[in-house]
């Protein structure tokens, strides 16, 4: 099972970044081998239509998890579509490390 | 023959010039029509006794695609400019995200398979009211969402093409729905108020105006209030000044509650006269017909 | 740090003084003027800008005369009546291409390409308490709400640099694509009302987006005194649906005296009525803050 999260950079010390479809970078944990890599964002800056692009591209990494601040309308109903499910993280920032060892206590 | 209104940002005077403007024409017996293109909020409705005649719908394409014929191959997404078109190969997933889409046409062109049909989806509506005397207002109002006013703007601008006059409230801004409205109309007036913000406001629409080659008049809105370099940039730049609308608690009282200054106050009604015999002067079209 | 977005339903409300006025009262500040289309925030607090850089709002077709043969079949395909064939000679109509690139597909002759929108552009620098960001959409260029993004991503990095724990935007006008950019994240907003049957329908609108969104709101009604039955209808309403009103601001010459000297009124006529209301409404803004964090 792979999980992403929306990243600030591209390290386990960088913050969640709160924006999906313009975030900096996805991290994606792999659960399996125990791992997790960082895919720059290409679509940050695109005009139109970052929310979808960023599904497309962690769709295609195999994702079944999502974690990120706020996921914009088109991007929902595409992840809903897709069955990959939206965890939202509010309150203070946290760091991907944080957030895997979050989620390693919650399984 | 029309005439658009216009103000850099919303809120200094476009639609109290544009509406009483449309009133004193239209009382005075000649059939014009007000068109409202500020399509994400039209509101000259709000101060025309109007009554809807027809409406109807704007509408854009939509691709829709046959997932029976489709083999994922993602030369659409690819040649969408938009992101509008999601593929998944391994999937077997494909989606059109309406919102993003133009309506460019790409996708289809890029189709090996022939997957690619059409349908079509309400982006706006043309309503069209009856005034007095055969006037009447158009209104074009956007749906929420879709990513652009202009082609529903282009329509609009067409509607009224049976007349010989027509008053235009022009979208704020200096982007592509202003520019959608200045490209169809034939002279355009800009208002601005004598402060630095509308000063600012003035020197942009006036460079888009010039690099257009539209001509077009200044009214100055709330004279009295502010400085005197609006008028400075007037007079360097050898603009046409036609007109100033007194700083005057009434007026934004009057517009408060929906009224027309032009119907309650006479000097006012007296005033917009003026202001159309003096636009009147400076376009070339046969004067007869309307004195 | 919080970021507080100033919006209004239209423009004309008196939001970018009311931003101006916010702005300068702060100890430290970071402003943002995310209203790129008709930004105006700079003409009063004036930043020594150190940096400045191109936004590329999108593309535009070229045509080369020099290869184009003139078979016509971009204008065939092109579907924004943005190729014009003016006595067999074609051409783009810049202010009409929408940048989709078709064109530039179909064309047997490689005539086309695409060139780059950069006229546009966004600057940082100093004013008096902190910093500013601020930028200029070119005419007739869209993706506003792209460079808003822009703006906002720069002014939280600015704000991380100089520790400023406030972040003031001063957002465009309208419910469009950019105002959702200037709100979507931010901590609080503060609506600009004006008691106008027109001002009144726009306030009922925002606060449909914001709620939409979330977002912590506030009201303030700007020159009350203009219909005092509306500004009441307004007050009724702001409370029928939860939303503190947080200050009442009448017409005042000093406002106008304050923008034609390029000045915010809080600075300009520090001790006038106006200046202690509006004092009021940015402490009530924190206060807000600090009662949340308990
Ligand atoms: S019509 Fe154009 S914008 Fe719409 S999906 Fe096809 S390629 Fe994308
Ligand atoms: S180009 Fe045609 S076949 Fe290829 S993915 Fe798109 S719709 Fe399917
Ligand atoms: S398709 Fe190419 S060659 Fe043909 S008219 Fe257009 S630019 Fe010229
Ligand atoms: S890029 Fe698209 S909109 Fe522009 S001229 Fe070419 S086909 Fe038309």
């Amino acid at each position: 099972m792979k999980i992403a999260i929306t990243a600030t950079g591209n390290s386990l010390n960088s913050k969640v970044d709160s924006r999906f479809g313009r975030c900096s970078y996805f991290a994606v944990y792999d659960m399996d081998e125990n791992q997790t890599k960082f895919i720059k964002n290409p679509n940050k800056e695109a005009a139109e239509g970052a929310g979808p692009a960023a599904v497309q591209l962690i769709a295609k990494q195999g994702v079944t998890q999502i974690i990120s601040g706020e996921f914009g309308g088109k991007a929902k109903s595409i992840l809903e579509d897709l069955n990959i499910q939206m965890i939202m993280l509010n309150g203070p920032e946290k760091s991907i490390q944080e957030v895997l060892d979050l989620m390693a206590i919650n399984k | 023959m029309k005439i658009a209104v216009a103000s850099g940002k919303g809120g200094t005077g476009k639609t109290l010039v544009s509406t009483n403007l449309f009133n004193v024409i239209q009382k005075s017996g000649f059939a014009v029509d007000l068109i409202d293109c500020d399509a994400e909020e039209p509101n000259a409705l709000q101060f025309i006794h109007a009554d809807l005649i027809s409406q109807k719908s704007v509408t854009q394409n939509i691709p829709v695609i046959d997932k029976e014929a489709c083999t994922f191959c993602g030369k659409c997404e690819a040649y969408c400019h938009y992101n509008a078109i999601v593929v998944l190969p391994k999937l077997r997933h494909i989606q059109v995200v309406e919102d993003l889409c133009h309506d460019c046409g790409a996708c289809e062109y890029a189709c090996p398979a022939g997957a690619i049909s059409w349908k079509s989806k309400t982006t706006g509506t043309i309503r069209t009211y009856a005034v007095n005397n055969g006037s009447s207002l158009i209104e074009g109002r956007i749906e929420i969402g879709v990513y652009s006013s202009v082609p529903l703007i282009k329509e609009v601008m067409k509607s009224s093409h049976h007349r010989q006059l027509a008053i235009v409230d022009a979208p704020p801004g200096t982007s592509c729905p202003f520019i959608a409205t200045v490209s169809a109309a034939d002279f355009m007036v800009l208002v601005t108020e004598p402060t630095p913000f509308g000063l600012n406001d003035l020197k942009l629409s006036v460079e888009i105006l010039q690099q257009l080659d539209k001509s077009f008049g200044i009214i100055v809105n709330r004279a009295g209030l502010g400085d005197h370099r609006v008028y400075d940039f007037i007079a360097k730049n050898k603009l046409l000044l036609l007109d100033e609308i007194p700083f005057d608690p009434r007026i934004a009282k009057s517009y408060s509650e929906g009224k027309l200054i032009t119907d309650n106050m006479p000097n006012y009604h007296k005033h917009f006269l003026q202001l159309f015999s003096r636009i009147k002067k400076h376009l070339q079209y046969d004067r007869n017909s309307y004195t | 740090m919080i970021e507080i977005a100033i919006l209004s339903g239209k423009g004309g409300t008196g939001k970018s003084s009311l931003s101006a006025a916010l702005a300068t009262l702060a100890a430290k500040i970071v402003a943002a003027d995310c209203d790129v289309d008709a930004a105006n925030l700079h003409l009063v607090l004036n930043p020594k800008d150190y940096r400045e850089e191109v936004y590329v709002s999108g593309q535009k077709a070229v045509i080369d005369p020099d290869r184009c043969t003139n078979c016509g079949i971009c204008l065939s395909y092109c579907r924004f009546e943005a190729i014009s064939n003016k006595g067999g000679i074609h051409r783009i109509i810049e202010t009409a291409c929408d940048g989709c690139q078709l064109c530039d597909r179909v064309c047997p002759e490689n005539a086309i390409h695409m060139v780059s929108h950069d006229k546009s552009r966004w600057f940082v620098g100093d004013i008096a308490n902190g910093k500013m960001i601020h930028a200029r959409l070119a005419p007739g260029e869209d993706n506003s709400g792209k460079l808003v993004n822009i703006v906002r991503d720069q002014a939280r990095e600015t704000a991380f640099e100089i520790q400023s724990d406030i972040i003031l935007i001063d957002g465009p006008p309208g419910i469009g694509c950019p105002v959702i950019s200037s709100l979507t994240g931010v901590d609080k907003v503060l609506l600009v009302a004006e008691p106008s049957l027109s001002g009144v329908h726009d306030l009922k609108r925002i606060v449909e987006l914001t709620q939409h969104f979330r977002v912590q709101t506030y009201v303030v009604i700007n020159k009350y005194d203009l219909n005092d039955a509306l500004s009441d209808a307004i007050v009724n309403w702001c409370r029928s649906v939860q939303i503190p009103v947080i200050g009442q601001l009448p017409f005042d010459r000093a406002v106008v005296d304050a923008m034609v000297n390029c000045e915010s009124v809080t600075n300009w006529a520090p001790d006038s009525t106006i200046s202690n209301a509006i004092k009021r409404i940015w402490n009530k803004l924190l206060q807000h803050e600090q009662a949340k964090s308990f």
